[in-house]
């Protein structure tokens, strides 16, 4: 069933966008991640051009946390304060971004900026996640509890000055910490066209030393807003979201989400972050040898 | 009665001039248009070859050939190449093209390289090795001849540039037909069908008819919207994805 994207100007087998969509919708339902770090790789490998793929990703990702966010605000999962604070940085960031692709794209680097990205980001966090879930889970055989690690922040974080109270974190550290972050994160959505979960979850824990509770909550009410503000930003300066490409993702992934959130109820969470963290670090390896290999095509067009 | 008007028209003009053959061309669309299910087009590139004399072929004569060209809207492009720097590959070298033409085939009756020298090819422009893409930047020739042969090859992969040897076909020396296929990643706009009669090695008659390709419909709508309403086009795109994933979610909850 071809149709076609009157953006992208080619046509594509739709069943296989909603597949795509479907696939990662399933993993976001699961993992609790937008699943943006899977879809744009596929993309660009399909044929879709890397600039589309980035941003009618970013609108898929908003779709996708919609009911995650809904569902945490009903059992009240959501530190508001926290999440419009990190929302303002992932605003300002989405804008700097927007800024930096078009620099990236005017030296012809962007493609290769993307796959650098993605690499660094996605090996260093799959190894990470890696490494934990195998140490939860031989601790888990073993039957040996591992000391409960004492939540605290990041001692560079209590070193900001202007402390706020986040009561829905259980934290007293000053704002511009998770402005910082959410800064970051809108930067890497406009270029990657990912939502960042797979980043501020960890900084949330490890940096903020959030409670757990909120976390993923608030890390999907930030990616809500910020991959918003990243489709904004891609439709006004890159004009590249195909709104049509983004429906047919949007079907399968909105599906595909519901479905996963039920597998996930089931599995084991340890098992759950091993898979995640191998996708994340298959996806990293395949970034990585398409950098290094030669690639198929060595010219590559664009209009001037 | 238009269409024999056109056809008898240039029988009238041959009279007056006498001696060399006219063509009479057509294309099976003048326009076509983009819709959702668009996967390319068929083009049929037919017409008629007159001869003054009404005979085809005169004794101890060659017969005449065939050329058919299709180009897509000029662009004026930038191409980039990569190269292995460090370890990977990253866009080293570039080079800018004023008017490269998107779209190109050439189809004949016999191999281009058979009918006319050199010359004539880069004179009209016949065949792949004679585009002229008018380079920017002034490059040495080998460079340029490098990306030149780079360019003309990704375009070729993609079935945008192509050559057909052979595509044109003849029937009684007088009515010459010829498909040409135009995939969908073609950009819009204006397209133009060149015919060229040839003979011992010389253009004896060309003609040239336009093809419009323009979207239409909803494939229209949303490129225009997106070009000209940008923070409307971005807003529909961010209510949607909002609607499906609540809806989604509302569904779902209620099973």
């Amino acid at each position: 069933m071809d149709i076609y994207l009157p953006i992208a100007n080619l046509s594509v087998n739709a069943l296989i966008i909603v597949f795509f969509g479907f696939g990662v919708g399933m993993l976001s339902g699961m993992f609790g991640v937008g699943g943006g770090f899977l879809i744009t790789p596929l993309l660009i490998v399909y044929g879709i051009p890397p600039t589309v793929a980035a941003a009618s990703a970013s609108s898929q990702v908003t779709g996708a946390s919609v009911s995650g966010v809904f569902a945490h605000l009903r059992r009240k999962g959501v530190d508001i304060k926290m999440g419009l604070v990190l929302v303002s940085g992932g605003v300002l960031g989405s804008l700097v971004g927007a800024w930096l692709f078009a620099l990236l794209q005017q030296s012809g680097q962007i493609d290769t900026v993307i796959g650098i990205l993605y690499v660094v980001l996605l090996g260093s966090i799959g190894g990470l996640m890696l490494t934990e879930s195998v140490r939860s889970i031989r601790a888990q055989r073993s039957g040996i509890h591992p000391r409960a690690r004492r939540r605290r922040h990041h001692p560079l974080v209590s070193w900001l000055p202007l402390r706020w109270r986040f009561y829905g974190s259980g934290l007293y550290i000053s704002p511009l910490a998770p402005l910082m972050l959410g800064f970051f994160t809108g930067i890497l959505t406009v270029l990657l066209g990912v939502g960042g979960g797979f980043i501020l979850i960890p900084a949330m824990l490890y940096l903020l030393g959030m409670g757990p509770t909120v976390v993923v909550g608030t890390s999907l009410f930030q990616t809500l807003f910020t991959t918003a503000a990243a489709t904004m930003m891609h439709a006004t300066t890159t004009k590249a979201v195909d709104i049509v490409l983004a429906v047919l993702l949007l079907i399968g992934s909105v599906t595909g989400a519901q479905i996963g959130a039920r597998v996930a109820m089931k599995a084991p969470p340890e098992y759950l972050r091993l898979a995640l963290a191998v996708i994340v670090l298959l996806v990293a390896v395949r970034m990585f040898l398409g950098l290094a290999w030669r690639p198929d095509e060595i010219y590559s067009v664009e209009l001037s | 009665m238009t269409a024999l008007r056109l056809f008898f028209a240039p029988l009238a003009l041959l009279l007056l001039l006498g001696a060399k053959p006219v063509l009479v061309p057509d294309v099976s669309q003048r326009e076509i248009e983009i819709y959702y299910s668009f996967t390319g087009a068929e083009l049929l590139l037919f017409g008629a070859i007159v001869y003054p004399d009404g005979e085809p072929v005169a004794d101890g004569e060659d017969p005449a050939d065939i050329v058919v060209v299709v180009k897509g809207p000029l662009q004026s492009i930038q191409l980039r190449e990569k190269e292995k720097i460090a370890g990977i590959w990253v866009n080293a070298n570039r080079m800018r093209y004023r008017s490269a033409p998107s779209f190109y085939a050439i189809a004949s009756s016999r191999p281009i390289g058979d009918l006319v020298d050199d010359r004539t090819r880069a004179i009209y422009e016949l065949g792949l090795d004679s585009m002229q893409m008018s380079p920017a930047s002034g490059a040495a020739p080998d460079v340029q001849h490098r990306f030149d042969a780079g360019l003309v090859d990704l375009r070729q992969r993609a079935g945008l540039y192509y050559e057909a040897p052979g595509a044109v076909e003849i029937t009684d020396g007088v009515l010459y037909r010829a498909r040409i296929t135009i995939p969908a990643r073609v950009p819009v706009g204006r397209f133009t069908a060149e015919t060229f009669l040839i003979r011992d090695g010389r253009v004896l008659a060309a003609a040239v008819r336009p093809i419009e390709i323009r979207k239409s419909g909803f494939e229209r709508f949303v490129a225009n919207a997106a070009e000209q309403h940008s923070i409307l086009y971005g807003l529909t795109a961010v209510a949607l994805s909002v609607l499906f994933g609540w809806g989604a979610g509302a569904i779902w909850r209620r099973n």
